[in-house]
């Protein structure tokens, strides 16, 4: 399974997937979203949509310098928050600013691909997406 | 409350000395919740009585509430300050991302003292104020330009709220405004004077703190049960589809619509402007609040052909719903989409209320055609009904006046027509321009009523619709019902609901929300609290001054037919003296 972003241009900046994502921790608030909803150089030209593409080889964890974000088979990549001294070259090495970070807790955070958000975009902006294998797909 | 919950911080900056910090002021949170209620108590306790509201030491406050970034339409800020167009409260509520950044940032109220001796913007991030020079930006014509300088500049994309004022509040054009994000403003009452008043140009604040639940589970399912009546209810859905504009139509069709500075209630050409044929026509992009699924934004597209070169086009988007097109449209009798985009674009760039902009027009070009005022009053522009261009000249004008009469203009209708006369047709209701319900004398004693004269304070142009339309209601039965729902929406406008979400936020599910972040009050002692808040307005409106007996009224309501019948002299005064002998 796979997030993506069906139609960028039905998104009306409401934000709810961005509360949806860090309500997964059952709090309110943003600090643990990684969905990330901005305007595209202000809100009459649309809005810009930020989700993890979950990267086959991905560059967030080949900067890890201590092995805390493991990829995954088919893509994307899992954080051993253990690891993780909250060094912040994965947010950099992210050329689509997909990498999220909770200030609290100087740690990044990392999109699962659960599909949390897509049930909370009234819009059909988003979409959890399958291939034949059950695993990847290319997102927008 | 919930004892980590940052909504009791509040922020004070001081614009003289350039110096802020935050107090803990869990005592007002826990009493008023946040929101309108909070900030009426450090109105009260910041502004000294009497003072002029462009002095230095008049407060601006912010403030937002516990649902705020917590549950779905929850995102309003409420500013109150002293208003410079009524001398009176003034209070106005804007959604955009301002509500959800100032939570997030870890605020739930944010007082704004003293004046700077050289404009600034604020950024507000990460628990410091920076306070930056902001004299380039200062008397840009457009609006937005300053608002593009804070976003390439500053940091926070997507979280950020970005507040700003116009040349109007600059020039301390008494109902200038603040908007934010681009669209959405803290219209009524003149708060981009008081910005204008201490050279604040503008303010960035952003954040992204988590708020803590006392049941996840329980949060969740509440969540999920007011998110999907927000987003499948008709109601709302009628928000997003047309939008308010939708109501032009309607009231025109009851005779309820203000044509032409209301000496009609209806017009048989206003098909082109009405909310179905702009949609249709020039809509090109809905877009909501954070953390709104509605969507209520309507964003027109206008496209211009410049003079000088053929194919060579300006596209500006524009924002209108049902209070613009009634304004800056039927009221001065614009009839043509385009003319009334236009006219809508220069109010949004000089940054003044829509509502007050047009009234102020109508009546003038009510003055004009009398010949009560002359040419040279308007320094040579000559203004007749339905002309964008000319109105366009005026607004212009009116915020870098020539004239005294254009000076007078920029200070209200009521202010300019205690000097030139034409008070009878002059549409403002404790010196606050009309909104646009002729619906009947509810309407009207709302405007009259209400704390700060919004037809939002108490909604009665709505009881004329339900109720008064079909039934008689005394005058004092219908002072009683928009004196509880007033004190209803205390309570939402203290937890920061957007009043269009009234229908889904009663106050047992207000009850229900607070709940979950640690308040045990019940819908009864919400309804209670709400009372209270009401009356601690009226508590500043009277050491101001205000008086019910001074209430003046144009006459021009009891002569233009309305939906009711019921608009009298006798029925307004009854309701006014009861209200008086409830509050007084």
């Amino acid at each position: 399974m796979k997030l993506s972003v069906k139609d960028v241009m039905r998104c009306v900046g409401c934000q709810s997937c961005m509360f949806a994502c860090s309500r997964r921790s059952g709090n309110a608030g943003l600090s643990n979203t990684c969905i990330g909803i901005k305007s595209t150089g202000g809100i009459s030209r649309g809005f810009t949509v930020i989700v993890c593409r979950s990267c086959e080889n991905p560059p967030c964890a080949a900067v890890c310098p201590t092995g805390a974000l493991v990829p995954k088979e088919g893509g994307g990549v899992r954080l051993n928050s253990a690891k993780c001294i909250g060094c912040g070259l994965c947010k950099d090495a992210c050329v689509i600013d997909a990498i999220f970070w909770n200030e609290e807790q100087n740690k990044p955070v990392i999109c699962v691909q659960c599909g949390y958000c897509v049930d909370y975009c009234p819009y059909e902006v988003l979409e959890l997406k399958k291939d034949k294998k059950g695993v990847t797909h290319d997102a927008e | 409350m919930m004892p980590n919950d940052t909504l009791s911080k509040v922020l004070y900056i001081d614009l003289s000395k350039k110096k802020f910090e935050t107090k803990d002021r869990r005592d007002l949170f826990e009493k008023y919740l946040g929101g309108t209620g909070v900030a009426t108590q450090l109105l009260l306790e910041e502004c000294p009585e009497g003072l002029n509201p462009l002095h230095p030491d008049a407060p601006i406050i912010f403030a937002v509430g516990p649902l705020t970034g917590v549950f779905p339409l929850a995102s309003k800020t409420c500013a109150m300050f002293k208003s410079p167009h009524t001398g009176d409260l003034g209070e106005s509520h804007a959604g955009g991302r301002s509500a959800i950044a100032i939570r997030m940032a870890g605020y739930g109220a944010i007082v704004i003292k003293g004046a700077s001796e050289i404009p600034v913007y604020l950024t507000i991030q990460g628990g410091k104020v920076k306070f930056k020079n902001a004299t380039t930006l200062w008397g840009m014509k457009d609006g937005s330009i300053p608002a593009r300088v804070m976003r390439q500049n500053e940091k926070g994309e997507g979280l950020r709220a970005i507040f700003r004022i116009g040349t109007a509040g600059e020039n301390l054009v008494t109902y200038s405004n603040v908007t934010t994000e681009t669209y959405r403003h803290f219209g009524r009452l003149g708060l981009g004077a008081v910005f204008g008043s201490k050279k604040l140009k503008g303010m960035v604040i952003s954040g992204k703190q988590m708020i803590e639940v006392n049941n996840k589970k329980e949060y969740r399912n509440l969540y999920d049960q007011i998110y999907k009546t927000a987003t499948e209810s008709p109601i709302m859905k009628k928000y997003h589809d047309v939008g308010t504009a939708i109501n032009i139509k309607a009231l025109n069709f009851i005779k309820a619509l203000p044509v032409k500075n209301l000496q009609f209630s209806s017009s048989e050409s206003i098909e082109p402007v009405s909310g179905e044929s702009i949609a249709q026509h020039h809509l090109a992009r809905r877009v909501a609040c954070a953390h709104c699924p509605v969507a209520c934004i309507h964003l027109a597209f206008l496209r211009e052909p410049y003079d000088d070169d053929p194919y060579f086009y300006k596209t500006s988007p524009v924002c209108y719903d049902f209070e613009l097109i009634y304004s800056l449209g039927t009221m001065v009798g614009i009839d043509e989409p385009t003319n009334l985009l236009k006219l809508i674009d220069i109010v949004e760039q000089v940054g003044v209320d829509a509502m007050s902009m047009g009234v102020i027009l109508a009546w003038m070009t009510e003055m004009y055609e009398r010949k009560m005022i002359s040419p040279d009053d308007l320094d040579g522009t000559e203004i007749k009904w339905g002309d964008s261009d000319a109105y366009i000249e005026i607004v212009r004008k009116i915020v870098n006046p020539t004239t005294d009469f254009l000076k007078a203009c920029s200070r209200g209708v009521d202010h300019a027509a205690n000097q030139y006369g034409g008070k009878e047709f002059a549409m403002q209701f404790g010196k606050n321009e009309m909104a646009g319900y002729h619906t009947g004398p509810s309407g009207y004693l709302g405007f009259l009523l209400g704390a700060r004269h919004s037809h939002l304070d108490n909604g009665g142009y709505s009881i004329d619709q339900k109720d008064l339309i079909k039934i008689d209601l005394t005058a004092q039965q219908v002072v009683d019902k928009l004196l509880e729902e007033e004190a209803i929406r205390q309570i939402l406008s203290s937890v920061a609901v957007c009043f269009f979400a009234r229908g889904i936020y009663d106050l047992k599910m207000v009850s229900e929300a607070l709940k979950l972040l640690g308040y045990d009050l019940s819908d009864t002692r919400l309804a209670e609290i709400g009372k209270q808040i009401h009356l601690n307005k009226y508590t500043f409106k009277m050491r101001e001054g205000f008086r019910f007996e001074k209430l003046d009224i144009p006459e021009r309501i009891y002569e233009t037919a309305d939906p009711t019948g019921k608009i009298t002299r006798k029925f307004i005064h009854e309701g006014i003296n009861y209200a008086k002998s409830l509050i007084d």
